[in-house]
């Protein structure tokens, strides 16, 4: 029980964001109106998902300083959750330029880099698949994905700051003081920040010790 | 310290020496692609149906680039798996990984620099013209294909360990190779409306950035890729 403080404590975060988020005051904007409570959703889909790549990355790096078997289910299972958010993120992404911008895709640079990072971490899963040998399999997708994310940092964070972008705070200086928050946004943002990112979290650590004991079933067989 | 680096450049050279000796006695890798770049932009010429100057600037841009892009892939591709296993063994026992890498993208970077130029003059003699500034097109030249050994490099020695390699290094290779792509159109673009060339600084500081990233990344990880 008291390891898992964390599992309840996500839950409650969830509940709160997602209770809250609807009920909640919000302020009156034009053309946003009330999709502005989508802040709760889709934003913290791509915080959750950098953090959790990160997650992946760092798995990586460790399973080639030593590797083991559990890295690379963390690394592997990681940037699958990764993808799960991203894939999140484009959905309500979209669904929300549609009603603010007025298509689901306006050729924006923040969009078009997301949608070529999931091409990367598809990529990615491609790249295992093709390998029948587990070590070799771990290796090589331990540095591709290391590769890949050294790759995917100017894509996400330079890129769309060189050019105009209909995202809020590009085009200059990005940061989410930039676009005044309101601060009864901030009291519902940063909770579903974390509780986003924990659920995420929560995933990786149910799927990896599945597929650790999956492992171990299919060596006694 | 010094030592060390001393042995690796001497790795290096020699290293560059061999590809470059083997490329000179078969011709076959340059040749190849000289004819594939040929009659892709013969193709193009032919598809688009026009005489020359025809074709509108941000098109003329976009296809010339694509045309690098696969020529790129396809060269580079070759680079590991022209290779074969005993010949790989050995260099295994001799020289040390990193001089490998650095000696490969060093090779590739010339390769593809005398590729791009020699596609640039024929895709410019058929297509025609429109560059205003032409100095600052052969340096977005040049950083493109340095831009593509170093990040093909490494993606063609990943890919050459799977079983369907030539797919394989596609896959991985576009979305890695896309920032840096949209900066060298947005470059070239700025010179071939004859822009000054102060608007073309952040993306030649951020093509720089990008490249040092990769070949930094790639000098450390590739080590781990060659012990397979």
């Amino acid at each position: 029980m008291k390891k898992n403080w964390w599992k309840i404590l996500t839950v409650l975060l969830l509940v709160f964001t997602v209770a809250v988020g609807m009920l909640s005051e919000v302020p009156r904007l034009a053309i946003l109106n009330e999709t502005i409570r989508n802040l709760y959703f889709h934003v913290p889909m791509w915080f959750g998902m950098i953090l959790i790549l990160m997650v992946s990355v760092v798995y990586s790096i460790k399973y080639l300083r030593k590797p083991s078997f559990r890295n690379d289910i963390i690394a592997h299972e990681a940037a699958k959750v990764g993808i799960l958010f991203g894939v999140l993120g484009i959905v309500t992404g979209m669904e929300w330029a549609k009603f603010t911008w007025g298509e689901y895709w306006s050729n924006d640079p923040k969009q078009n880099g997301a949608a070529i990072g999931l091409l990367i971490y598809f990529a990615y899963l491609v790249l295992r698949s093709s390998f029948a040998e587990q070590q070799q399999r771990a290796r090589i997708s331990a540095v591709y994905n290391i590769f890949a994310f050294a790759a995917l940092i100017p894509l996400l964070f330079i890129l769309p700051r060189l050019t105009d972008s209909l995202h809020p705070g590009n085009g200059g200086n990005p940061g989410f003081n930039a676009y005044d928050l309101d601060s009864s946004l901030r009291m519902v943002f940063y909770p579903a920040v974390l509780g986003w990112t924990l659920l995420g979290v929560w995933i990786i650590n149910v799927k990896s010790r599945l597929e650790l004991l999956r492992q171990r079933i299919y060596e006694n067989v | 310290m010094r030592k060390i680096t001393k042995v690796l450049f001497k790795e290096v050279i020699y290293l560059m020496q061999k590809d470059f000796l083997l490329e000179w006695r078969q011709k076959y890798a340059f040749n190849g692609m000289l004819l594939y770049v040929s009659s892709t932009v013969f193709v193009c010429y032919l598809s688009f149906g026009l005489r020359s100057n025809a074709l509108q600037v941000p098109v003329w841009n976009a296809l010339f680039w694509i045309i690098l892009l696969f020529t790129s892939v396809n060269a580079i591709a070759k680079s590991f798996m022209q290779e074969n296993r005993g010949r790989l063994l050995y260099f295994y026992s001799i020289v040390s990984p990193q001089g490998i890498i650095l000696a490969k993208i060093l090779y590739n970077a010339c390769l593809m620099l005398v590729l791009a130029l020699i596609c640039f003059v024929f895709y410019a003699f058929v297509l025609g013209n429109p560059v205003e500034d032409i100095p600052m097109f052969l340096l977005s030249i040049l950083l493109g294909a340095i831009g593509f050994a170093t990040s093909l490099t490494m993606i063609s020695g990943i890919a050459s360990k799977a079983a369907n390699s030539s797919t394989l290094m596609a896959v991985l290779s576009f979305p890695v190779i896309v920032p840096m792509l949209l900066m060298l159109i947005k470059m070239s673009k700025n010179a071939m409306d004859g822009l000054e060339r102060a608007a073309s600084l952040d993306e030649l500081l951020t093509l720089l950035a990008i490249n040092m990233i990769v070949v930094t990344v790639s000098y450390i990880l590739f080590p781990y890729l060659w012990r397979s």
